[in-house]
């Protein structure tokens, strides 16, 4: 089971997480997270993504594939949203060690 | 209409805005906006004392209503109800009204003088990016932080007083379901001016610094900073909801369980709607013959038995099955399983060059096509749209239940097919509705590779949380439902029937009515009948096709007045007049051809404003009636052969 994060929790800070790579979302296996570095989309689904949460330091739980492998459904600011792999293709993100005290409160 | 008197409210919600009455205030027109799925429609519906179409997915609501807020007895003043927004740029058609409308640039509709802003309360965070660019738009507003009491049950957090502070407006909890809060809301419309008003009195204004607008970076951290001010502890969804979409979305159990609830529904709509029709037309034959036993005069009792009773019965008898229809249709919609159902599609989807997101407005076809055609709205890309509208029509809609129905009990014999898994009759009926969703997905395909060709439009859709439907929502979709069906039957339908009954008469000979046959209606058919004779139709099928261009249930109107005025067979039921009127490859041919035709004048109008052009409701009803000529051509002409 994952931790539940409260979208209150700052972006993951770089002392928190353990970088791996940078590898595409689609790339990013279900059951895991990774924090978004950029997004390389034109401007109109981009500024939609992005007010849906997708915004560079977000992190996003990738939580399932649909039936046929294709789209799949990420959890980003606590909703779940589902996008086909050739969008998810051009947004790079971080991959991360979750930190358990991650969610520690800010000062 | 008087404002003042404690009337009902009016049935219909008004798509123009009301004619100006004397406000109280200094508020005239209130706009309510906020996300997609926040329950706008909801609080709409209990501030007006409306019905609005409400249900559990982003993008039910497409454009703008209006209605005055007599729910909480403030006549005075307009409620516009918005499509959901996430941003202020617009990228949607259904986005852009709301964007267009808020900002005075609609035309036609007045600027708001106070704006209503709905976030859904379990997911906050989010939720306020939209608030800032709204409240740096400088409008009196209140924010309303709904489903306040899930998000209480479900252990989340706010400080709604410190929410208020830091936003420098009025903030309350509400819940439109339960209708909790609603009395802030009137509390803060009470105000007259600006500097004496009570809330102005209580929250001191103090400068607050509202993100750029239409920069989501910026408006992110401006509400996570917003929002861990003011405490907020998100609500966990709870376990059960968690669980389901692995189970729903599953590989193999997810397709699985989407066939079998397609399969049940088909299954229910028949076996146990079929009982229903056939109590409800007991009753209403027997009613009909009471009615006209007290009627002395002779033609007048004709006209009323055979004439008007027999058309609108053999109408009405289908409402039990419609009802039905939609109640499985409100359970998906209110549950938040459809989305997940454009989940599931979307792989088909994109095989024809449509979007996932389509799928959603053909699923709303099911009941009917003009809420379908409207609902496209939430398709960002012009053609994807277009190529959805042209293809919803052949959706098997509710008004072609009568006719399926009616053919189906006539001529199919009630069987088990594949052991006692589903009926022969729910399996044509199932057929039925494959057919048209074939039909659909192939023309879809057509125009995606010709004339509407484009780069696949990215599929982004919000998965909402599971939420159990409410008995008050079911009831009131089947209630509104009854009473526009009642409607119809006792306008559009019974207008025909008297209509087809006076040309069944016409002309008289020497003050006798003519036979049937050589009546004006008896010529007309036979007219037409050359056309339709190798299709299997006969004259009075010919004239209920041509009746039922008005809309779909309209030919078993007809079909019930011309074989009830029929002397050799008045005295069957409908069905059995049927039986003995066709043979089973003409009945075939006749719903393959309602499968295919566009036989619905609303829905060609409905196309003619959402296309804004005359040409292509024409195309697709020539296309859709040309399909439907050869489409029954050739099921009659094969049975023939092998039967």
């Amino acid at each position: 089971m994952r931790p539940h994060r409260s979208p209150l929790a700052k972006p993951v800070s770089s002392e928190d997480v353990f970088e791996v790579q940078v590898m595409a979302l689609s790339e990013v296996e279900v059951g895991t997270s990774a924090v978004v570095a950029s997004l390389e989309l034109p401007h109109d689904i981009l500024d939609h993504l992005m007010h849906l949460g997708f915004l560079p330091e977000a992190t996003i739980d990738v939580l399932r594939r649909a039936p046929a492998g294709d789209p799949t459904v990420y959890r980003v600011e606590g909703a779940e949203i589902a996008l086909r792999r050739e969008t998810a293709r051009h947004i790079q993100v971080r991959r991360s060690v979750q930190n358990p005290d991650q969610t520690r409160e800010q000062p | 209409m008087s404002c003042h008197a404690p009337s009902p409210p009016p049935a219909v919600l008004e798509e123009s805005p009301l004619k100006s009455a004397q406000p109280r205030g200094r508020f005239r027109t209130i706009a309510l906006i906020g996300p997609p799925n926040s329950g706008k429609s909801t609080l709409f519906n209990r501030l007006t004392g409306l019905r609005q179409k409400v249900a559990n997915y982003p993008g039910v609501t497409v454009e703008q209503r209006f209605g005055r807020m007599s729910g909480i007895r403030r006549h005075d003043l307009t409620l516009i109800d918005l499509p959901g927004i996430y941003s202020l740029g617009g990228y949607s058609e259904d986005a852009r009204v709301a964007v267009d409308v808020l900002k005075g640039e609609m035309p036609g509709t007045p600027r708001p003088d106070a704006v209503l802003i709905v976030l859904d309360a379990l997911n906050l965070s989010r939720q306020l990016m939209l608030a800032g660019p709204i409240l740096a738009l400088g409008l009196p507003t209140m924010v309303l932080l709904n489903m306040a009491d899930l998000m209480e049950s479900r252990g989340g957090v706010v400080d709604p007083l410190a929410l208020a502070q830091e936003l420098g407006r009025p903030v309350a909890l509400i819940s439109a379901a339960r209708g909790t809060g609603i009395d802030a809301i009137e509390r803060f419309l009470q105000q007259r001016g600006g500097a004496n008003s009570e809330i102005a009195r209580t929250l001191p204004v103090i400068p607050i610094e509202l993100p750029v607008l239409q920069n989501p970076g910026e408006c992110r951290r401006w509400a996570s900073q917003v929002s861990s001010r003011t405490k907020y502890k998100a609500p966990a969804s709870p376990l059960w909801t968690r669980r389901l979409d692995s189970v729903l979305l599953h590989r193999i159990w997810g397709p699985l369980i989407f066939l079998t609830v397609v399969v049940t529904v088909f299954q229910a709509v028949f076996t146990v709607g079929q009982p229903l029709n056939d109590w409800m037309g007991n009753g209403l034959t027997l009613l009909g013959a009471k009615v006209a036993h007290t009627i002395p005069v002779p033609w007048l009792q004709e006209l009323v038995r055979n004439g008007l009773w027999n058309g609108v019965q053999a109408v009405l008898v289908f409402l039990p099955q419609i009802l039905l229809l939609f109640l499985f249709i409100g359970i998906l919609e209110d549950s938040g399983y459809l989305a997940r159902a454009a989940l599931i599609a979307d792989r088909l989807m994109r095989s024809i060059g449509l979007n996932g997101k389509a799928f959603i407005p053909l699923l709303s076809a099911y009941a009917c096509a003009v809420p379908a055609i409207m609902a496209t709205r939430t398709i960002e890309n012009k053609r994807d749209r277009l190529a959805t509208i042209l293809v919803a029509p052949f959706m098997t809609c509710s008004a072609r239940l009568p006719i399926y129905t009616l053919i189906i009990a006539a001529f199919i014999p009630n069987r088990p097919v594949l052991g006692s898994l589903i009926g022969m009759r729910a399996c044509v009926m199932l057929s039925l509705y494959v057919l048209g969703f074939l039909a659909a997905l192939l023309t879809a395909k057509l125009l995606k590779s010709s004339v509407l060709k484009a780069s696949s439009a990215p599929f982004v859709l919000e998965l909402p949380q599971y939420r159990w439907p409410t008995v008050r929502s079911l009831s009131l979709r089947l209630y509104d439902r009854s009473a526009l069906f009642l409607k119809k039957a006792g306008t559009i339908i019974l207008a025909v029937s008297f209509v087809l009954w006076v040309l069944s008469i016409l002309p008289l000979h020497n003050g006798h009515f003519s036979d049937l046959a050589s009546s004006v209606i008896g010529k007309l058919g036979h007219l037409v009948e050359p056309v339709l004779r190798p299709l299997g139709f006969n004259w009075k099928i010919g004239i209920g096709l041509l009746s039922s261009i008005i809309a779909r249930e309209v030919i078993v109107g007809t079909l019930g007045t011309l074989y009830g005025v029929d002397p050799n067979t008045q005295a069957l039921s409908l069905q059995a007049a049927l039986r003995h009127d066709m043979t089973i490859g003409g009945a075939i041919a006749l719903v393959v051809f309602f499968a295919f035709a566009m036989q619905c004048t609303s829905t060609l109008a409905v196309v003619r404003r959402e296309t804004n052009s005359l040409r292509w409701p024409v195309i697709q009803f020539c296309y859709m009636s040309g399909l439907a000529y050869i489409a029954a051509l050739l099921t009659n002409q094969i049975l023939l052969h092998l039967l």
